[in-house]
């Protein structure tokens, strides 16, 4: 009898084995699971992988990016919708640290203050760090954000439901829902203009060339150079987010 | 296996169905092509329309404005930096529908005194007190060739 059981019972194991694997591998040849299969699926080693660097020593504040990003991509004039915009750190000789960012830094910066008080004063410009890692991506209840194979993290305006989970969910403050469509926006690298060759708005008019970008995979794109030339930092890297925004001469108090 | 079990089968197998019709209703066609977010997404990105010409676009008609700034010290800014986005202009040249900023706010974005631009950047004038016999930066200044003053 114990015998007996024993075999048909693992019979029946590798029966129910048998057809879960089956189905799992029919199933899969099948359209709509394709998305099972894509988990597993690694990414694909080919074509360009952006980042950016931005270098704060060269940085002069001018705002000519988060302008020209304003008008390139149809960002609403209000000062708090951003997809790109530039922070002033002053830091006082008493340690404390300001932060200003006039309206995003659009129309520039003047600051009229005692030198003798301030240690030390630059300008960060900020703009979405494009994760491999992304975290608003994750949340996404219905897939309309997410990394493309250039690794740069898009959003799907007719499919976004504007339930804002992503603007929660970036570390960085770089997202926002339209006012006029309601849905979720933000940096794309002005994918419209990479694809076409050309450089984003906001590379395209900074003066010194603090701004780059460029293709990870290549050893001899500007951004691999800069990144050998110089000690670059992320943002945030205790939150692993695989950010891919290099910024050099960055200082301990910016958040 | 009891009979009111069996009966169920029929049930959860309608239900599985009319999920999977809901399913196949309600994901996007191009859903899943490339990962999980709408393959045409990318393209409806790629598509958007330019505002911002490009630095090159330029150069093709007004090549001697170009040879000119490479001559001096704004040799590395972009036209468009001054001149605003430019497309308009690119795609119907014949009409003046182009920015020519060259007030003393203007410069100042760039040339003004701020302790946060470094000096090895960028060199900054007071642009209240520099010279303000004159109004604007450009009645003396070429933009384009910056040391060629205007007397
Ligand atoms: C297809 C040829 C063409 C291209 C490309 C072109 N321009 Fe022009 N541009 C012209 C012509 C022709 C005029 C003269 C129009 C006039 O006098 O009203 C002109 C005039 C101008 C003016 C003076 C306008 C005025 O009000 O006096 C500026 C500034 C200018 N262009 C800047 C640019 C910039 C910046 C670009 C690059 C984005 C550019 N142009 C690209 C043909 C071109
Ligand atoms: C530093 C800012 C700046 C840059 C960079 C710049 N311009 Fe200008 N440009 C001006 C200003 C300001 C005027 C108006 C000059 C005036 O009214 O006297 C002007 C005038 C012009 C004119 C009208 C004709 C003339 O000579 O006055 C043309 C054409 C022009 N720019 C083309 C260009 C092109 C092409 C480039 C890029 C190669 C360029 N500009 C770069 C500021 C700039
Ligand atoms: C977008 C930023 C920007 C704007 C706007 C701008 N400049 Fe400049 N300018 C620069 C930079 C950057 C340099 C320095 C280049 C270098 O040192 O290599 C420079 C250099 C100069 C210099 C030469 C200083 C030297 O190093 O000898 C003069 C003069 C000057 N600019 C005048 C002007 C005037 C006048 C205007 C307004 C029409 C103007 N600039 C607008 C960025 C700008
Ligand atoms: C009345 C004519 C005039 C006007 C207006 C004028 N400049 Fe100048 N600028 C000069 C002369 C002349 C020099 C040569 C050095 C000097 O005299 O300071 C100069 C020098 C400069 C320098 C180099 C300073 C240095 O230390 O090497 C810059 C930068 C500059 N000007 C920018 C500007 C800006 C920005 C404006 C507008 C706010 C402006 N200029 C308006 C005549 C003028």
């Amino acid at each position: 009898m114990g015998n007996k059981g024993i075999k048909s019972s693992r019979r029946k194991f590798v029966k129910k084995t048998a057809a879960i694997a089956g189905t799992l591998v029919a199933s899969s040849l099948i359209e709509p699971f394709k998305l099972l299969v894509y988990a597993t699926e690694e990414p694909k080693d080919e074509g360009p992988w952006w980042g950016v660097g931005i270098d704060i020593s060269k940085c002069i504040g001018c705002g000519l990016c988060a302008k020209s990003c304003k008008i390139e991509n149809n960002v609403p004039e209000d000062p708090f919708f951003f997809r790109s915009w530039v922070e002033q750190y002053t830091v006082y000789n008493d340690g404390t640290v300001k932060v200003v960012s006039p309206n995003g830094g659009i129309d520039g910066f003047n600051q009229e203050e005692d030198k003798e008080n301030i240690f030390k004063t630059f300008f960060v410009p900020k703009m979405c760090n494009q994760c491999a890692k992304s975290p608003c991506t994750q949340v996404c209840p219905v897939g309309a954000t997410f990394e493309t194979p250039e690794g740069i993290t898009l959003v799907d305006s007719e499919h976004c439901i504007g339930c804002s989970y992503c603007v929660q969910a970036c570390p960085y403050g770089c997202r926002y829902i339209h006012p006029e469509s309601i849905v979720a926006d933000k940096c794309t690298l002005c994918y419209h203009r990479l694809t076409k060759g050309i450089a984003p708005a906001c590379m395209e008019v900074c003066p010194t060339g603090a701004r780059i970008y460029g293709n990870l995979r290549d050893p001899e794109s500007e951004l691999v150079k800069y990144m050998k030339n110089n000690s670059y930092q992320v943002l945030k890297p205790n939150l692993n987010t695989g950010s891919k925004l290099y910024y050099n001469a960055l200082s301990a108090e910016v958040i | 296996m009891p009979e009111q079990l069996k009966r169920l089968f029929p049930l959860f197998a309608i239900f599985i169905i009319i999920f999977l019709i809901i399913r196949h209703l309600l994901i996007p066609d191009t859903f899943g092509l490339y990962g999980h977010y709408r393959g045409d997404a990318l393209k409806d990105n790629a598509n958007i329309e330019l505002v911002y010409a490009s630095k090159e676009a330029c150069i093709e008609c007004h090549s001697d404005i170009r040879e000119m700034l490479e001559m001096d010290e704004h040799s590395d800014i972009s036209c468009l930096s001054c001149h605003g986005p430019g497309l308009e202009h690119v795609e119907n040249p014949e009409t003046a529908n182009i920015e020519k900023p060259g007030s003393r706010e203007f410069c100042g974005r760039c040339h003004a005194i701020n302790p946060a631009r470094s000096t090895n950047m960028i060199i900054q004038v007071d642009i209240k007190e520099h010279h303000a016999e004159k109004k604007d930066c450009i009645d003396c200044h070429n933009p384009h060739q910056v040391w060629e003053i205007k007397e």
